[in-house]
């Protein structure tokens, strides 16, 4: 069993380390020009030139580009008008016709960008070529931001992932581990012997979840080396800090665990909430999608959240660097936390029913 | 007085597991608490180990009362559960040794109290107790029980599953302990153990038939009962069932056992119905009546 814990979840940290990432590419690109200009041929060649597009077809009409979308030979589709450049240089004014496919949401919406991105620069470099005359009376005003990412300056989502997934693993295994730990005597009948035993609720308590304690600091610093190691993930404030957040928060999940396997009688129903708990934390955590795009209710929620805190913290002090004082107020909640659902886990745990 | 049980009643929802159940049990007793599968013992049991809170009623065990002095029960009973419910992965040696750690004693303080019972065992010390044989667990977890020399010992059927040699090594075994002056209560579905016990309650679907010495038991019983037997088995009982004079009808090993309601009873006029009815090879003689007959009669 011990391998098992410590094999499986640092498998989970590489795999989905590399594999969870926000960046959309090799996206399927297909276009109908209907201008066949210079101009037009220019717009296409940019999305060719992007690492991001896999330039896949010219297609004659929309209809038929429309069709290929349906079978998912293709992403996005850019419709290129009739008279695209002779508008444009009479006009100065043109539109384009972009069609993404929006099954999956959040790739449609990195797509967007990308696609906007590409055409703007091309229409900062047109203004160049097209507008040709010089005595203009308006010169068009550009805005251009410099956007600089602090604390993490290549939006490396290594960098960021590798924390939050670390904090998955932990908050995971001491869960299972622990929610299924009482049960399984329940199940075995070993809790009935330790039940007519002189021994005081607190201390066959801690005796079942000191180990598991033991288990997440030591699965904690297997994690850090391993992204130490192999994602040479930045790591700019202090370890101990962190070991002794860790070492508050476990014990909320923990308690939890030991909560769950208060009111189940088989491994079967504890492993079945124990699954409902963590797939809610980890979609809420703020993890995968930014809390601050949640309604105002699911925020509400997130409150309750205890990996929300500890992906807070771990990010905070591994990218950033904040000292004691900038995660009081996650290590204040969590030590709360800790202490209600553990005193409420001592208090449902009977040994007389 | 060790055990003293008063109208104890529980019910599970709908279910009445026990219904105002009384007796006691006197100092160094074996007693022996019989009965079928879902009669109530393992219930009774759970409320006299301060597992389970009775109903009604009140109980004390070793002068403590089960509900408000529980935590005293708890340091002076030894409880053997019906399903073995030692740890599997620990080998013997460390199941005692955590047993005894609990109870806040050691293996060595009282080790001539489970001398006889360990040195049995003792060979295979570091073998886990998931891989002993069913008599091997049972000796481990009467160890176990022992270990803080409890003043009462609750035994749930303790030979259920148990070979006979097994069984009957069991029993020599609880005879030796009663001599140290414990208590012992023990549960059991079969008969035969029955006359083993000083005293024994009766026990059937929540109520207790008869408490007495096994002895009295049978002399309770009013019916003459004979063994009948012939060359076809399964026959003999459907005639006998369709007789229109009998009481009772039982098999017993290699004999039915049967009464009549008549009180002038003659075997003679069985044994020509048994001819009419095409069975040959018969046999009736008269025996006298066991604690299985006498449960039969009672639980009618």
């Amino acid at each position: 069993m011990l391998p098992i814990i410590f094999v499986l979840p640092l498998l989970q940290l590489v795999i989905l380390s590399n594999a969870a990432t926000f960046e959309v590419k090799n996206i399927k690109f297909g276009y109908v020009d209907n201008d066949r200009t210079t101009t037009s041929r220019a717009l296409t060649e940019k999305f060719t030139a992007s690492t991001y597009f896999n330039v896949l077809t010219n297609f004659t009409s929309l209809n038929k580009a429309s069709a290929a979308m349906l079978k998912g030979e293709i992403d996005v589709v850019l419709e290129i008008p009739n008279h695209f450049e002779r508008d444009l240089q009479k006009e100065k004014y043109n539109n384009l016709g972009v069609t993404i496919n929006a099954i999956d949401g959040a790739a449609a919406g990195v797509e967007n960008v990308y696609i906007t991105q590409i055409i703007q620069r091309f229409n900062q470099n047109l203004k160049v070529n097209l507008v040709q005359i010089p005595d203009q009376q308006i010169q068009p005003i550009n805005i251009k931001t410099i956007p600089l990412f602090w604390y993490n300056e290549t939006l490396n989502y290594k960098t960021f992932m590798v924390p939050g997934i670390l904090v998955l693993l932990v908050t995971m295994i001491t869960l299972f581990l622990s929610g299924m730990n009482i049960v399984r005597e329940k199940e075995i009948g070993t809790l009935e012997q330790i039940n007519v035993t002189p021994i005081k609720k607190s201390q066959f308590i801690v005796g079942k979840l000191f180990p598991f304690w033991v288990i997440g600091i030591g699965l904690l610093t297997i994690g850090l080396i391993l992204a130490k190691v192999i994602f040479n993930i930045p790591m700019i404030g202090s370890l101990l800090l962190m070991y002794l957040y860790t070492s508050i928060y476990i014990f909320v999940v923990l308690g939890i665990g030991l909560f769950i396997s208060n009111f189940t009688e088989t491994q079967q129903q504890a492993m079945f909430i124990s699954w409902f708990f963590v797939v809610v934390f980890i979609l809420m955590s703020g993890l995968f999608t930014p809390i601050e795009s949640m309604p105002k209710w699911a925020q509400l929620i997130t409150e309750f959240n205890p990996i929300k805190y500890f992906v807070e913290v771990m990010r905070m002090v591994m990218l950033k660097g904040s000292g004691f004082l900038d995660i009081l107020p996650q290590l204040l909640k969590t030590a709360l936390y800790a202490f209600v659902i553990n005193g409420l886990a001592v208090w449902s745990y009977k040994k007389t029913n | 007085m060790s055990i003293n049980i008063s109208n104890i009643s529980k019910s599970y929802k709908k279910v009445k597991a026990l219904q105002n159940i009384s007796f006691k049990v006197e100092t160094g007793e074996l007693f022996g608490l019989i009965g079928p599968d879902g009669a109530g013992k393992t219930t009774l049991f759970r409320i006299l180990t301060t597992l389970l809170i009775a109903n009604k009623g009140t109980a004390k065990v070793a002068g403590f009362d089960v509900v408000s002095d529980y935590k005293n029960i708890r340091n002076s009973v030894g409880y053997m559960p019906g399903k073995f419910s030692l740890y599997q992965d620990l080998t013997i040696e460390e199941n005692l040794e955590f047993f005894a750690t609990i109870f806040g004693t050691t293996v060595e303080e009282n080790y001539d109290l489970i001398k006889d019972i360990y040195m049995q065992i003792e060979p295979f010390k570091t073998r886990r107790a998931g891989k002993l044989s069913g008599g091997m667990k049972q000796k481990l977890a009467l160890c176990c029980a022992l270990i803080h020399k409890p003043k009462v010992l609750f035994l749930d059927e303790p030979t259920t599953g148990v070979d006979p040699v097994s069984r009957k090594e069991f029993w020599e075994m609880l005879k030796r302990l009663q001599q140290k002056n414990i208590t012992i209560l023990v549960s059991t579905p079969y008969m035969d153990e029955a006359a083993l016990c000083d005293r024994i309650a009766l026990i059937q679907n929540g109520k207790i038939l008869e408490i007495d010495t096994p002895e009295a038991i049978v002399k309770h019983n009013p019916n003459q009962i004979y063994n009948v037997s012939a060359d076809n088995m399964y026959k003999l009982i459907n005639s006998l069932k369709t007789y229109k004079h009998n009481h009772s009808v039982y098999p017993f090993g290699e004999f039915v056992h049967y009464t009549d309601r008549r009180t002038d009873f003659n075997p003679k006029a069985l044994k020509v119905y048994l001819e009419s009815q095409n069975l040959s090879n018969i046999h009736i003689n008269k025996t006298v009546a066991t604690i299985e007959d006498t449960f039969m009669e009672l639980a009618k």
